[in-house]
């Protein structure tokens, strides 16, 4: 079994590389896109808070696989298009297709665990930023966004886990992430044990996310004694 | 409701009140929605003037000061700081804002932010002041509330009355010229109201014009220039505070005293 590791090094590597890197900027960049969805959700004006509502349940609403199924073949069929907009450089590519599948639905995802814990941010707080005279944007660049994060780094660990493991269907529309080096031995080998190897990768990064948040939960040491 | 002694000499050397209006409010109203929360308030405050508000809960005195720097709107009648009127205008709101501290019932630190991080950040944010004279003018105003050993702590780690002397300090901080204080020492345990109030005499004997809703009897008693009964949204009495208790007018603040001071 092991011959299949040390035998294809470079290829697990390219593999790890590629489920790595997905999951992260889907995350990364599914975060950045959260905000302004929370933000819609809790906005005041009830055209955006139903629009974000609604983005929101169509993403958790249907598989992750249909939505990449949508970006990569969907949007294929309109190459023409998107070639005269000059964008199919991007399309045409499983690995971007993947990402910005992962990106949309993560947003959706990140989004609602930001609006919980904009909503858990006591109002107080947020009064005592207004009476000392700060900006709405630097009440929620430095007192809203920094509380919301902290209190919610276990459920962002939770979601950064979870597309970690999504991730492996981008194997099905040919990107060669660990599952997709994986099949790609299989294939050649018919030996099922290629899959044990597979597993022990996604083990090994959900080991280190965790020491990550470990880390990260200790940085926030206020976390510890808020009692409000 | 309490009345902790304010068992100390009041230096009053500098407890001057000019005739300077630094607060002008003329017939002001709120609602919330169809209700009428303050009806036709009319009140003038002078530099060096220390106000207590009192009254029953739900007599809008908090709503009162809250519309001083607008944390609530008012709808009708004109509130003037300083020579700025206080409407829709955000400049203006900024400019009330920097003139106004205020602290709170439940002192409302940042949570996330030490001590220290809670003095330096509106000055750093709203008045670009640099870092380390931030942090040199909130280490003098810590000094002056007595934590200075606490400033690399954090909120959560401070007792009740500490964080309400944090809160006070934070404030502070940005040199305002006016002190709103919203029950200040109502979520306090009663060994730590005396610490607070202490701080708040201090302040006051430094000429600070203070308004204070508070039913801590004995800190209007020792420091307040005048003392106003609100009831139902209205202002239904005010004097200075040896008539005001002595010698109430109206027949709500005498129950209200009777009540207060009666256990």
């Amino acid at each position: 079994m092991l011959s299949h590791l040390t035998d294809n090094l470079e290829l697990w590597r390219i593999g790890l590389t590629n489920t790595v890197m997905l999951t992260a900027l889907g995350v990364f960049f599914g975060f950045f896109v959260a905000i302004p969805i929370a933000a819609a959700r809790l906005s005041s004006n009830k055209l955006l808070s139903k629009a974000a509502f609604g983005y929101v349940y169509i993403v958790r609403g249907t598989p992750l696989l249909v939505q990449i199924f949508i970006i990569y073949y969907g949007l294929g069929q309109f190459h023409k298009e998107l070639k005269a907009i000059g964008v199919w450089w991007f399309f045409r590519d499983a690995f971007n297709c993947g990402l910005l599948a992962f990106t949309l639905n993560s947003a959706a995802y990140q989004s609602e665990i930001l609006r919980g814990g904009i909503l858990a941010v006591p109002k107080g707080v947020i009064e005592a930023g207004s009476a000392l005279g700060l900006t709405t944007l630097q009440i929620f660049r430095r007192i809203i966004m920094p509380i919301t994060v902290g209190r919610m780094l276990p459920a962002f660990g939770n979601e950064l886990v979870l597309l970690l493991k999504a991730s492996s269907l981008v194997s099905i529309i040919t990107v060669r992430d660990v599952l997709g080096q994986a099949r790609f031995i299989y294939a050649q080998t018919f030996d099922l044990s290629v899959f044990y190897i597979a597993a022990l990768n996604y083990l090994i990064v959900v080991m280190i996310i965790e020491a990550i948040w470990r880390r990260l939960e200790r940085r926030n040491a206020w976390l510890k004694y808020t009692g409000n | 409701m309490s009345a902790t002694a304010i068992d100390r000499d009041i230096d009053n050397s500098q407890m001057h009140v000019s005739d300077e209006v630094v607060i002008e409010i003329e017939k002001m109203s709120k609602f919330y929605g169809a209700f009428q929360v303050l009806h036709d308030i009319d009140l003038q405050v002078r530099r060096g003037e220390r106000i207590v508000i009192c009254g029953p809960s739900g007599s809008g005195k908090s709503t009162l000061i809250r519309c001083l720097n607008r944390l609530e709107e008012h709808q009708e009648g004109r509130i003037v700081i300083d020579g700025v009127e206080l409407t829709s205008d955000l400049k203006n709101i900024d400019k009330v804002r920097s003139e106004i501290g205020m602290c709170f019932q439940h002192f409302n630190l940042f949570p996330h932010l030490t001590i220290l991080e809670n003095c330096t950040l509106a000055p750093m944010l709203a008045r670009q002041t640099p870092r380390e004279e931030a942090e040199a003018t909130a280490m003098r105003f810590l000094e002056k509330v007595k934590i200075p050993d606490q400033a690399g702590k954090y909120p959560g780690q401070l007792s009740g009355g500490q964080q309400q002397r944090v809160a006070i300090a934070r404030a502070l901080c940005m040199k305002p010229r006016i002190m709103l204080f919203d029950e200040p020492t109502s979520a306090l345990d009663p060994e730590m109201i005396k610490e607070v109030l202490d701080t708040m005499v201090e302040l006051a004997e430094e000429g600070m014009t203070m308004l204070c809703v508070t039913h801590e009897m004995g800190f209007a008693q020792a420091v307040a220039n005048r003392v106003i009964f609100m009831d139902q949204g209205r202002i239904v009495e005010e004097n200075e505070p040896s008539a005001f208790f002595n010698n109430p007018q109206n027949e709500r603040t005498q129950a209200f005293l009777s009540q207060i001071i009666g256990h």
